[in-house]
């Protein structure tokens, strides 16, 4: 120990350590969280990012964005050995190589009257079926995941727009119309509760009210409303917290030039506190888009590999003529609305629980993992972008 | 209808009577008398307008606390009214219900008497209280103008009423800010944000807003609380002029202002009046004790 020069020598005491063996702890924890970020987020770049950026080009299809995974359907992957050589391929590709119908095993039931022989067996191709050794087959591993991103952001645009009207309205009249008292504290704490509900309940809760009660199937509708529900609580708090943010005297400075309350509101509060609104909100789509429970039951498919506008509305539905014209829209809407859809969660799900994990199907699991990945981070970025932008605007 | 001094007098003495009957938490001992004779006579001439409020023995609640205690006085046609007094005497709850701003605080209510606006009681269920607000304007302590711009600002209550006449808001805009003695400062840029005004400059905004829609009285509660001394001038000459078409009700605590710009004072204390009189009379020679004391700066 040094000798004490001035009154504020340093000192090394137990008081000290235990300050820096704090701090260092503190650290620790901190660095430990961070490290597993980093890994899980350098895996799923590391084997996603392939997928993405190393996929064909597909050229000449709308929307022009050449990638295959991005943009296409998925495919069931063929492995297998001809003559000692391994190949991958696609569904597609595969029968193509073959020279194979898709449905060989299940032919089109011929027209009788120009009734061919059953096709061969042996491809045009010459490729002999003995070649074919160790064929396996991975569903979903091949192909894109067009589907489940179109499904997604279906499902967000549509339970979003659904929660953001209640959720807004039933804040509107929570904090600026309601009278305090036990009834809406109870509503209040309520909506509070909702929101720790787990949400695999908020999928029972969709199957038993939309999907069987008013008979709506597994579809998008059901899935919005599910969504919607779980939600709401979120955006009415949001909404709540945003309304009271808004000074008193725009209030009553409105009040007192003769405006009706709603005509205040409207004119004079809500304007004001929709930005907050939207930007908590953005918070809101993030949950939306990577819930996997609440659509398990109402929306999703795993398997539908039709696009939610791929209808096929037969005449036979519809009055003949003029009639007709006007209820294909309606019809078309109601197809579409009640017609399930994929989305990447549940598709990350399946292809990460319902088939094998190997160096074949990594592409479509970590592919998958890092599409979401960016969907959930340019959604953050937007928030970012639009809480910076209304803050810079509105202040009072 | 004509109230005389002395009818002003006899208006007064009910709220002593009233105020013996009700028991309150009040500790200090509120002496009543009527007020004290008349002074020179073009106050009396002032205190002969004829009357556009009548306060009859208010008592104002706030859930189970009693607010007003039998308030009972008239508010004259266009003079400026000031209410004085310590903070919490009731002075600002009396303003707002004047135009029944209370109406939005939870679990107010008038607990017995009546106030009345050109002869109509307020407070009936037949009044439409949108109608009420457009007649009785109101500018508040914190300077409140909309994050819009300054044309907006002074337009909002036409456009609510449905008017969106160019011409007509046009001149609205000008004949309003003029009469806020704001229209030299501002009309080069009516259309910039209104935020963007000094603080003295967003009240009279504020003020010309109330004005636009035309009231017959403008409440303004404590309006140059926020202000500095500059601007509270310019705000002081502005009730000046606006007494020539307007009534005002001005609730401050500033002693100088209410003396500076009121014509007839009323002095609260403890949720009761203590006394109103002619300014002149209230600040050189008040009849209470209680009045001069917080005058002269005892107490409050």
């Amino acid at each position: 120990m040094t000798a004490r020069t001035h009154p504020f020598q340093r000192k090394t005491t137990v008081a000290s350590y235990r300050e820096a063996g704090v701090f260092w702890a503190l650290r620790a924890f901190t660095y430990i969280i961070l490290g597993f970020g980093v890994i899980i987020f350098s895996t799923i770049i590391y084997k996603g990012s392939p997928a993405v950026f190393g996929s064909e080009r597909i050229d000449g299809t709308f929307p022009f964005l050449h990638n295959d995974f991005l943009f296409t359907k998925p495919q069931t992957l063929h492995v297998f050995k001809y003559k000692g050589e391994i190949k991958q391929m696609s569904a597609a590709d595969y029968y193509t190589f073959v020279g194979q119908s898709p449905d060989a095993s299940t032919p089109p039931p011929a027209n009788p009257l120009t009734a061919s022989p059953p096709s061969p067996v042996l491809s045009t191709t010459g490729i002999n079926s003995s070649d074919i050794t160790d064929h396996e087959t991975y569903s979903y591993a091949a192909g894109g995941i067009w589907p489940q991103i179109v499904g997604t952001i279906l499902l967000v645009i549509g339970s979003m727009a659904i929660a953001l009207v209640l959720g807004i309205f039933s804040a509107i009249y929570l904090s600026e119309y309601s009278k305090q008292g036990p009834l809406i504290s109870a509503i209040r704490l309520a909506i509070i509760n909702l929101a720790g509900v787990p949400s695999i309940v908020f999928g029972l809760f969709g199957v038993g009210l939309f999907v069987l009660a008013f008979g709506w199937n597994i579809s998008l509708m059901a899935g919005w409303f599910t969504l919607a529900f779980m939600v709401l609580p979120v955006i009415i708090t949001a909404s709540e917290e945003s309304l009271r943010a808004v000074p008193k005297g725009f209030r009553e400075g409105s009040l007192a030039l003769g405006a009706t309350k709603w005509q205040t509101v409207y004119l004079n509060v809500l304007p004001y506190a929709l930005p907050g609104i939207l930007t908590s909100s953005v918070l809101g789509i993030a949950r939306v888009a990577g819930e996997t429970a609440p659509i398990l039951f109402t929306a999703a498919y795993a398997t539908s590999d039709k696009l939610p506008w791929d209808l096929n509305i037969s005449p036979d539905r519809l009055h003949s003529g003029f009639l007709g014209y006007l209820e294909y829209p309606f019809a078309w809407l109601h197809d579409f609305a009640f017609h399930g859809v994929n989305a990447l969660p549940y598709h990350i799900y399946v292809v990460s629980s319902k088939i094998p994990q190997n160096e074949y199907t990594e592409r479509v699991q970590y592919g998958t993992a890092f599409v979401f990945l960016l969907v959930v981070m340019m959604i953050a970025l937007a928030s970012v972008l639009l809480r910076i932008r209304l803050r810079s605007r509105l202040k009072w | 209808m004509v109230t005389t001094k002395a009818s002003l007098m006899s208006q007064t003495q009910p709220t002593t009577m009233m105020d013996e009957s009700i028991p309150t938490t009040q500790t200090t001992e509120v002496v009543h008398t009527p007020v004290a004779t008349p002074s020179a006579s073009d106050k009396a001439a002032r205190l002969n307008a004829p009357t556009i409020i009548d306060i009859n023995n208010v008592d104002f609640y706030y859930g189970q606390s009693k607010a007003l205690h039998g308030i009972n006085f008239p508010i004259k046609e266009k003079l400026v009214t000031a209410f004085i007094g310590p903070s919490g005497c009731g002075k600002s709850t009396l303003l707002r219900c004047l135009n029944r701003m209370n109406d939005l605080v939870d679990g107010t209510r008038i607990g017995a008497g009546s106030i009345k606006i050109s002869g109509v009681d307020i407070y009936d269920p037949s009044v439409d209280v949108i109608e009420l607000r457009k007649r009785v304007g109101m500018v508040f302590q914190k300077s409140n103008p909309f994050p819009k711009s300054i044309y907006e600002n002074i337009v909002y209550g036409l456009r609510l009423q449905g008017i969106n006449n160019k011409g007509r808001l046009d001149e609205t805009v000008e004949r309003s800010l003029r009469g806020a003695a704001l229209w030299e400062e501002v009309r080069d840029r009516l259309h910039t944000s209104a935020l963007g005004l000094s603080g003295g400059q967003q009240q009279r905004l504020c003020i010309a807003r109330a004005i636009a829609v035309e009231p017959e009285i403008i409440l303004m509660d404590e309006p140059c609380s926020a202000l500095d001394p500059i601007a509270t001038v310019k705000v002081e000459e502005l009730i000046h002029q606006l007494k020539q078409d307007y009534t005002i009700v001005i609730v401050t605590h500033n002693m100088q202002q209410a003396g500076r710009c009121s014509d007839i004072t009323a002095f609260f204390y403890m949720g009761r009046l203590i006394e109103i009189d002619a300014t002149e009379k209230i600040f050189t020679n008040p009849t209470q004790k209680q009045t001069e004391d917080y005058i002269s700066g005892r107490f409050g």
